[in-house]
């Protein structure tokens, strides 16, 4: 056996493997396990059956089937990494929302436990707010 | 009441809302000043994930005090306060520096200013007092902002990153929703999402003093670079899409505090989609 295919193979046995593990154990959510999952049987394919890379090179006109692979490889990496940072940006969006929340609720909850010691006019003005109209 | 541009009356509930990040020193001159200003307002310090006294030091001067457990920069602090106003029924809220820029004497000129806008910043360059010192670079970069706004608010707007500005009940909601929190989003982007929201801008000539600490950034790189970022702000705020404000209501008034239960006041009465 193509010592490059047994290589292959355990890779990607590897990735599957601990993808399984890590979703028993629930380390991680299902809606990012699709990708890798469908990203280890690709790799698994190709590494199985080397002709597909072979014959899809010469499809789209590339010289060196290695290099379909390495442009293929690079691109998912991309938009994975792409994937990232838009889920990051919403997580720091939902956190900001969050700080800011608990922020009211604990100046609230501060009002509720000593109304009394808490001014009228926290501006400290002379004069009164008209605000029972 | 805000949904129409018949004259208003004055703001009676005004609420100042102080963002404030390590400005334990500042602070008590300040809120001194708010306090002389004879404006009968209340102060709302949002502290900014301060890691010294800032909020110990606001308590003591009588002010609220609203503590972010972390560092979210002036938009989330001002957004929280924005949120608050609106919760808690006031008419207009006012933004103000924590750092002694600020100038209370104005306060009420702007409150004023109100009646007939929906958003009034407190402008330097617009012939008050001392010319506010910045480099001529800066100051480029700066005038090019205010055109690109003026044209937009169909209004002469000279300093578009005054952080000095009071906002009625509209222009409150469409803040309270939507306050970015990246740089510069909270002076040149806020204004550009009141222009799109319908707000009527304006503003009123105001003298800064010269910040206490921190020194401004002189070299025409700095100032090129600040360009940048500005004119990212401004095409990301043009192109960006931003929810109808009026049917938003993903800011709910809460049930009144027990302080404010023996005051009643004016809730916002215009029609919302109720939310469950």
């Amino acid at each position: 056996m193509n010592p490059s295919i047994v290589l292959g193979i355990i890779g990607s046995t590897v990735i599957l493997v601990v993808l399984f593990e890590m979703l028993r154990r629930r380390h991680l959510r299902e809606k990012y396990a699709v990708v890798w999952f469908l990203v280890a049987l690709a790799s698994m394919t190709v590494t199985i059956f080397p002709d597909l890379l072979n014959v899809s090179a010469r499809a789209v006109g590339v010289e060196v089937p290695v290099n379909l692979l390495f442009f293929a490889a690079s691109m998912i990496l991309l938009v994975l990494a792409l994937q990232h940072s838009y889920e990051l940006g919403r997580l720091e969006e939902k956190s900001r929302t969050l700080a800011e929340e608990v922020a009211l609720l604990r100046l609230e909850l501060d009002q509720r436990l000593s109304p009394p010691s808490e001014p009228e006019h926290p501006g400290g003005s002379a004069t009164s707010p008209e605000d029972g109209r | 009441m805000t949904g129409t541009r018949e004259p208003r009356s004055r703001p009676q509930r005004v609420l100042i809302i102080v963002p404030a990040w390590n400005e334990q020193d500042a602070l008590t001159q300040t809120l001194q000043d708010i306090a002389s200003s004879g404006e009968a307002v209340h102060v709302l310090v949002v502290d900014d994930g301060s890691t010294d006294s800032t909020a110990t030091v606001a308590a003591d001067a009588g002010a609220l005090v609203c503590s972010l457990p972390f560092n979210l920069g002036v938009g989330g602090a001002m957004r929280t306060g924005y949120r608050y106003a609106l919760r808690h029924g006031y008419d207009a809220a006012v933004q103000f520096d924590a750092d002694g820029q600020h100038d209370a004497r104005y306060l009420s000129p702007l409150i004023d200013q109100l009646v007939d806008h929906d958003l009034v910043i407190g402008a330097r360059f617009a012939g008050e007092g001392v010319p506010y010192r910045v480099s001529p670079a800066r100051r480029a970069a700066m005038k090019i902002l205010a055109v690109a706004l003026s044209r937009m608010a169909r209004t002469t707007l000279t300093d578009v990153t005054s952080g000095y500005r009071a906002a009625n009940a509209r222009a409150m909601r469409v803040f309270a929703a939507h306050y970015p929190a990246e740089y510069l989003g909270d002076t040149v982007e806020s204004t550009v999402i009141a222009v799109r929201a319908g707000c009527q801008i304006g503003q009123y000539p105001v003298e800064m003093r010269v910040r206490q600490g921190g020194v401004p950034s002189q070299t025409s790189a700095r100032a090129l670079l600040y360009l940048v970022r500005a004119g990212v702000a401004l095409v990301l705020a043009l192109v960006r899409r931003w929810p109808a404000v009026d049917e938003d209501d993903a800011v709910e008034p809460t049930v009144p505090t027990a302080h404010q239960a023996r005051t009643p006041h004016r809730r916002h009465d215009e029609p919302r989609g109720e939310q469950p």
